[in-house]
């Protein structure tokens, strides 16, 4: 029970003592305007990456969610701005394409019995390739009604925001994590991880948590769009290149195991923090390169999948591992 | 020759069908398609164009596959490529002859196999995580290197390697189909090969009959690395630059592609190196057609996914046993959607 606990606890302890050495080279990093900044500027991120815990933690992976960003943007845009359509509306009717294709996507891999790597690598063609029909151009969104959703924010003491979109990647963890353990649905994902025959022999219904886990990626990577797109005020089909990538990092760092059926969704949450940190760290240092983002989170990626394998080594010792 | 010939024929039939029908029918649309002609010594025409657009694609598809087949699956060699073309612009331009130039980018390519190998082999982490580490920082690695500049150089030696030619036919294309027979020969005339397949199979079960696992799974993802550095080095001298944002980025996911469009299965097992070139040749044909008919490249990617859903559709072993009629008492046998309800 308690190794249950310890890559969570790591990544915690990690985030703490990282974050207690960029506050004593920078003071000013402890205030309450790099938190709200750390939350804003990492929303779309976060929500992304909620919904590709759920499919790591059943034990497959989704590559689509970038492109799925992409082309939410770019719909968006082009509704909003050729179509004269409400962004409600809008928000409602992208959605639910993003969620039909991420259930399609599981229908695919569940039914055809086809790895999600090769199911989802398609999707994201097909994504990236729709937002390229649509618009190969940058469209500027200057709805008025988005400039409303962008003026609301809770202001903190000391001058910081918590931005819409930063309270609602707070609120979609606090969902995700409720989901996560409070559902049967979330029991299931669980259930599906630890290995899929054994899933069915225990009642699992696996057709229909298969299709449910990757709608619900779908659907998170559409209000990532939404979100990334009032990060942006545009929509573009070349943005949000390589976000899966970034989230299965965040997932990891999180201390999800990837063969999936252990991990919590709350340790994604700080793993987005985790990257969101060393990013801040590099902009208030000046000096380094922003390349240094990626060779860091590479290693912090590296250490951390040495530890899960430490921990399973450790929990195992009878087992004599091939 | 014949029986083993045949079989030979026989495996690639359907890549054979499937390159000839793309290639008639844009040869239908555009008559002079097919067209080759020689000047200054040198082949030129859209099919030659074909072959050698494709080269870095067929390089990293020939490592792709013997990882492949071992049931893993390598994600850096874009960063790979990014990081071997960083590397040999930074020391062609420090003053270092090309053959050092060569070497040091080859082992650094290698070393980066080395890398993958030993976290799936040794410390026995999911192929696709352990080569995603060195996706992630890879890039960075190679902006390191450049400095995040877009590193020129104008060497003609190195030059020569991305735009010369060699019995007519362009230097790239030597290099890939060279290397590509090296490799098929090795693994297939020798049991190495087949030691390859049994471990995609049942790596457990191979090992414990004797096959040293760890040592073939480093140099399948070796291999894969040299392939990389050979494209890196390509795609750079091709340039007379190396860009380590944009160098080889998103290849990984063609390569893997024309592996998969080359029959081989992403679940490990049997494997076929002319296969999987061919499914390169394919794709660029596919990316060449497409520019060549006007038609917007935004479809481009919708055409690729397209085509991908269908060869994989054509190869899932539900798709099969439905069509098989000799299965179907045994997959009636098969728990089904009945018992997951």
């Amino acid at each position: 029970m308690k190794q249950r606990y310890l890559p969570l606890t790591a990544t915690i302890l990690i985030f703490i003592l990282s974050y207690a050495l960029c506050v004593a080279q920078y003071p000013n990093m402890l205030s309450t305007r790099v938190i709200g900044n750390l939350l804003t500027d990492n929303a779309f991120l976060g929500i992304a990456a909620v919904g590709m815990t759920f499919v790591i933690l059943s034990g497959g992976i989704d590559l689509s969610i970038g492109a799925v960003i992409a082309f939410t943007g770019v719909f968006l845009a082009v509704v909003l701005e050729h179509g004269g359509m409400h962004p409600l509306t809008a928000f409602a009717l992208v959605l639910t394409i993003t969620t039909l294709f991420g259930a399609l996507m599981g229908a695919i891999i569940h039914y055809l019995e086809m790895p999600a790597f090769i199911v989802t690598l398609a999707g994201m063609f097909l994504a990236r390739g729709m937002a390229f029909v649509l618009s190969i151009d940058s469209i500027p969104i200057k709805h008025p009604f988005y400039a409303t959703l962008k003026g609301l924010y809770y202001k903190l003491p000391g001058g910081g925001r918590i931005t819409l979109i930063g309270g609602l990647m707070l609120l979609v963890f606090a969902v995700g994590i409720l989901i996560a353990h409070r559902t049967r649905f979330g029991t299931n994902v669980y259930a599906l991880g630890g290995g899929a025959p054994t899933a069915k022999l225990m009642g699992v219904p696996v057709a229909g948590t298969t299709i449910r886990i990757y709608a619900f990626s779908g659907l998170l990577a559409g209000l990532s769009g939404i979100v990334f797109s009032l990060y942006t005020s545009a929509g573009y089909s070349l943005a949000a290149v390589g976000v899966e990538l970034d989230a299965i990092t965040a997932v990891v760092i999180g201390g999800t195991l990837l063969t999936g059926g252990s991990g919590f969704v709350a340790g994604t949450l700080v793993g987005i923090f985790i990257q969101g940190l060393i990013q801040t760290y590099i902009t208030f240092d000046g000096t380094l390169s922003s390349w240094w983002t990626k060779i860091l989170i590479g290693l912090l990626l590296f250490a951390f999948i040495l530890l899960q394998k430490g921990i399973i080594h450790l929990s195992r010792p009878d087992r004599q591992h091939a | 020759m014949t029986s083993i010939g045949r079989t030979y024929l026989m495996r690639l039939l359907p890549q054979l069908i499937a390159l000839a029908t793309v290639l008639i029918g844009i040869s239908i649309v555009f008559p002079g398609f097919l067209n080759l002609e020689i000047q200054n010594d040198r082949l030129y025409g859209s099919l030659i164009d074909i072959l050698n657009r494709g080269a870095p694609v067929v390089l990293l598809a020939i490592g792709m596959t013997v990882v492949i087949a071992t049931k893993g699956i390598d994600l850096s060699v874009g960063a790979v490529m990014a990081i071997c073309g960083a590397v040999s612009a930074s020391l062609i331009t420090s003053g270092h002859s090309l053959a050092e130039t060569l070497l040091i980018t080859l082992s650094v390519g290698v070393f980066c196999g080395i890398w993958n190998g030993i976290l799936v082999a040794v410390l026995d982490i999911q192929p696709i995580i352990a080569t995603l580490v060195l996706m992630v920082a890879g890039r960075g690695i190679a902006q390191l290197i450049t400095e995040g500049a877009i590193l020129t150089f104008n060497d003609p030696g190195l030059i020569f390697i991305g735009s010369g030619s060699f019995a007519g036919l362009p230097m790239p294309v030597v290099t890939w189909l060279i290397f590509g027979i090296i490799v098929a020969l090795l693994v297939r005339q020798t049991a190495l090969g087949m030691l390859i397949e049994a471990i995609g199979v049942n790596r457990q079960a191979s090992t414990l009959s004797g096959v040293f696992t760890p040592v073939l799974l480093i140099a399948a993802y070796v291999l894969s690395g040299l392939c990389a550095a050979i494209a890196g080095v390509i795609a750079a001298a091709d340039i007379r630059g190396a860009d380590a944002n944009n160098a080889g980025l998103w290849l990984e996911l063609d390569a893997i592609l024309a592996v998969v469009v080359g029959g081989t299965s992403l679940l490990g097992g049997r494997f076929s190196i002319a296969a999987s070139v061919l499914g390169a040749i394919i794709i660029q044909s596919i990316n060449t057609g497409i520019l060549l008919s006007g038609f917007p490249p935004e479809f481009n990617l919708i055409i690729k996914a397209a085509i991908i859903v269908f060869i994989l559709v054509l190869q899932s072993p539900r798709f099969r046993s439905a069509f098989t009629f000799v299965n179907i008492p045994r997959a009636a046998g098969k728990p089904t959607e009945r018992e997951a309800k």
